[in-house]
């Protein structure tokens, strides 16, 4: 950790911001990894941890709660990067997926059954292959794509499941629908993301 | 013999989402377990939440340093863990319950050829989880839902209307769906059951009293 000295008194803020694409993240992911690169690891806070603060937020966090999910997000980030697998997906949804499990554990207080992926069931490779991260990049950019043209009706039960965490019984009242017509839409929705993917599983 | 009857995509949504309750959580984890297919579908389906995610406008977060952030870590390195290997009759997710070994369970006796097991959900949670154990040719003890119920079958068999389910089947079922499931003839089954309402295994209970009949 000899690296982390000279970025101790670095306020975050103060660094430079911008969006990098998903397969520079993925990369300084992997320098955590491998080396517990502090520089890496203070781009990766800066780009995601606004977002989680978002996203707990719309979870049903205060201000305050959300801002120390998200750090604690990060963190765990920080300590569970040599887990993370390029092969298993965008550097995103691995870091989606800790938030969500965070959120289950400290926002509902439940137990979260959910596991990170992890390479569980493929053989990872340390370093994801070209083809590799452009076929993430390319499923990450269809994912979007296929979600941007669902129908309103859609969408909406999709965002209340995800961002705002509600169950298909919770959903269904709080659009005044009955439970079928839900679960009918969640799948509809899921098909067209899926069949925007296929020929890259 | 391969898995036939998964859950609902849309249940699968929820799960990955982390919106589904804890006990159907815990049926859902067991299942992709055994099955590597909705286990790729899971995997797909955080991939639409981390699109979502993505899409989020972030909220700044309030000043503070590297230092304040990794001070308690810094001893910390990257944790690998062990990967869990999968393929014990008990999936994976279910062992810190239960152990390995179904038949290591202290199961309780429910009622004529019907055993349980309750496990234990965070506390203040709604819902029921258990294991149930039904002795060959028994009718499973309850059925008509009254909210979302998945049954993971892990040993033997059950018939319904529906068909046959084995080790690694779901019962994902509509809530309006009448079923009676009876358990095979060689050998039973036992299986993991979890519900949205915790009043469903009350009615169990008071079934449970009366001799089991008519299958």
């Amino acid at each position: 950790m000899v690296q982390l000295a000279s970025y101790t008194h670095v306020p975050v803020s103060a660094c430079a911001h911008g969006m990098t694409s998903s397969t520079s993240m993925a990369d300084l992911l992997q320098r955590v990894a491998e080396s517990g690169d502090a520089e890496a690891f203070l781009k990766l806070f800066q780009s995601y941890a606004p977002r989680v603060k978002s996203y707990m937020i719309r979870q049903g966090a205060d201000a305050n709660t959300a801002e120390e999910l998200a750090q604690e997000t990060l963190m765990t980030v920080w300590r569970k990067a040599a887990l993370y697998s390029g092969e298993k997906g965008s550097a995103t949804t691995w870091i989606f997926t800790i938030a969500r499990n965070l959120r289950i554990d400290r926002l509902r207080r439940e137990t979260p059954w959910q596991e990170l992926p992890d390479g569980h069931d493929e053989e990872a490779s340390a370093d994801p292959s070209p083809e590799e991260l452009l076929s993430q990049k390319q499923r990450s950019a269809r994912v979007k794509s296929a979600l941007a043209e669902l129908p309103a009706d859609q969408h909406e039960v999709v965002l209340l499941s995800y961002i705002e965490g509600l169950s298909h019984s919770e959903i269904a009242e709080r659009l005044q629908l009955p439970l079928g017509t839900v679960k009918s839409r969640m799948r509809l929705a899921y098909q067209k993301v899926r069949e925007a993917v296929e020929d890259l599983r | 013999m391969p898995i036939i009857h998964h859950p609902d995509d849309a249940t699968l949504m929820s799960f990955a989402a982390g919106s589904l309750g804890e006990a159907l959580s815990a049926v859902i984890a067991s299942h992709i377990d055994l099955c590597p297919r909705c286990a790729a579908e899971v995997r797909q389906m955080e991939h639409v939440g981390a699109a979502l995610f993505d899409g989020l406008k972030p909220t700044g977060m309030s000043s503070l340093t590297v230092a304040s952030l990794l001070r308690h870590d810094v001893s910390v390195k990257a944790e690998r863990t062990e990967t869990e290997v999968a393929g014990g009759i008990v999936p994976g997710p279910l062992t810190r319950f239960v152990g390995a070994d179904l038949d290591q369970i202290p199961w309780k006796r429910l009622g004529i050829g019907v055993w349980h097991y309750p496990l234990p959900l965070s506390p203040g949670v709604k819902g029921d989880l258990r294991l149930l154990k039904v002795a060959p040719g028994q009718a499973m003890p309850e059925h008509g839902h009254g909210g979302a119920e998945l049954t993971l079958l892990l040993r033997g068999s059950y018939r319904d209307e529906v068909g046959t389910f084995r080790r690694g089947d779901v019962a994902d079922l509509d809530e309006d769906v009448e079923h009676r499931p009876v358990a095979s003839l060689d050998e039973g089954c036992i299986c993991l059951i979890a519900s949205e309402e915790k009043a469903r295994f009350r009615g169990l209970m008071a079934r449970l009293v009366q001799p089991l009949t008519g299958f």
